[in-house]
């Protein structure tokens, strides 16, 4: 097994998502409000999973973009949880060492009076290794 | 009536309304809020990678004190209610998971098992389901007559729904109907169970900007007084992104209607000028 079949097998397992229940009509990305923001989208992640073309979505700044809003697991019709697959991407990418993508010194410079501590530790949680 | 209350990092510090008000309503339902010693925080977002074990712990062990207390675990925060709510789903139903929570919980001082029997209810649940909204409204010595009030569900209280069991995740009422049994108007609008951008405001503010901004215009645009909210976040985000209406917390105008609160101090933390009668 090569190292992105490994990484492919990880993301699959840890996410309990199955790519090829797709039938690929775009309604996870055309409800995601990040669309904007992200280089690979919604869609882009399950077809690029299931292909086995890993390494372009540990690099992207995509994963870091995923608002967990599940609006794309609630409305996909075929239940296939496209945030649950971003999620494990994103679990894959920080736990390499010395990835995690925000670092608790990092924090201070990013607060303001009324920033809410849940906002604090929801990144910390979604960008670092627990 | 007794039940077991979670409080979480957030209402104890940025959101002290959304907590304090919660606390002085349940007071005058005749519902006593116990709080569990030494709670721990549950993280602010539940982790979907099934091999995340530790950092749901603390979620866990909030569940096994109201278990002990023989009482439903009671949140008010949307971020606590969704860890919780979904931790307690994947001990009933994940068995691998729960196995490797049982076994961290075998070597505690006073050994413990777990396998999801809590009741794990938001206070606006505990309203609808346990108090009902009839009775909330024979309650109610300070109705908000004429206040014409738009409800923000957010993600976190919904979704998933399949799990969260909340309401209809496309089309929820609970909120509407809590604004009903209270005197005032709901206001439907269309972006009430959209994503505010929740804690990307950190790292890229201008993300969050645009989700915000849309929610509250939304609610603006359909003629709304003010915006209510349970979550802490997404409260920050709709002010913080310049909402042309008041946000306030569900837990504030409960307060409010119930008598709890003066009229003076209601209006200032509302950000109205003059409070409704």
């Amino acid at each position: 097994m090569t190292k992105n079949e490994l990484k492919r097998e990880q993301i699959l397992r840890i996410s309990g998502v199955n790519p090829r229940k797709c039938m690929k009509c775009g309604k996870c990305s055309g409800t995601c409000p990040s669309y904007d923001e992200m280089e690979y989208h919604p869609h882009q992640f399950v077809y690029m999973v299931e292909t086995g073309d890993i390494e372009p979505l540990l690099k992207s700044q995509s994963i870091y973009k995923c608002l967990t809003c599940f609006a794309c697991v609630d409305r996909c019709p075929r239940g296939v949880e496209p945030a649950k697959l971003i999620e494990a991407v994103r679990t894959i990418a920080v736990r390499e060492k010395g990835a995690n993508h925000m670092k608790p010194d990092d924090i201070p410079a990013l607060l303001d009076d009324e920033m809410p501590q849940q906002a604090i530790m929801s990144a910390l949680r979604k960008y670092s290794k627990a | 009536m007794n039940v077991t209350y979670f409080p979480g990092c957030t209402l104890r510090t940025k959101a002290k309304d959304l907590d304090t008000w919660a606390r002085a309503s349940a007071k005058a339902l005749g519902i006593e809020l116990i709080e569990p010693d030494n709670w721990q925080c549950c993280g602010g977002v539940f982790s979907y990678a099934k091999d995340e074990i530790a950092s749901k712990l603390p979620s866990v062990r909030a569940l096994i004190a109201a278990r002990d207390a023989g009482q439903p675990l009671v949140t008010v925060c949307s971020a606590c209610h969704n860890v919780i709510k979904q931790t307690n789903h994947q001990m009933q139903t994940d068995p691998d998971f729960a196995l490797r929570v049982n076994n961290y919980l075998a070597q505690d001082k006073e050994p413990t098992s777990y396998a999801g029997e809590t009741k794990v209810l938001h206070f606006l649940e505990l309203l609808r389901d346990t108090v009902g909204f009839d009775e909330l409204k024979k309650k109610v010595v300070n109705p908000l007559t004429g206040k014409k009030i738009a409800a923000y569900y957010g993600c976190l209280l919904l979704r998933p729904g399949k799990t969260m069991q909340f309401d209809d995740p496309e089309n929820p009422t609970i909120i509407e109907d809590f604004i009903r049994a209270i005197g005032a108007e709901p206001v439907i609008y269309p972006a009430r169970n959209e994503c505010c951008g929740g804690y990307v405001a950190l790292e890229d503010p201008a993300s969050a900007k645009k989700k915000s901004s849309a929610v509250s215009a939304s609610a603006a645009s359909h003629g709304a007084d003010m915006i209510v909210t349970a979550c802490p976040l997404c409260r920050y985000n709709l002010i913080k992104n310049g909402s042309e209406l008041p946000v306030a917390y569900f837990t504030e105008i409960l307060a409010e209607a119930l008598g709890c609160k003066s009229s003076a101090s209601a209006a200032e933390s509302l950000g109205v000028k003059e409070a409704a009668k």
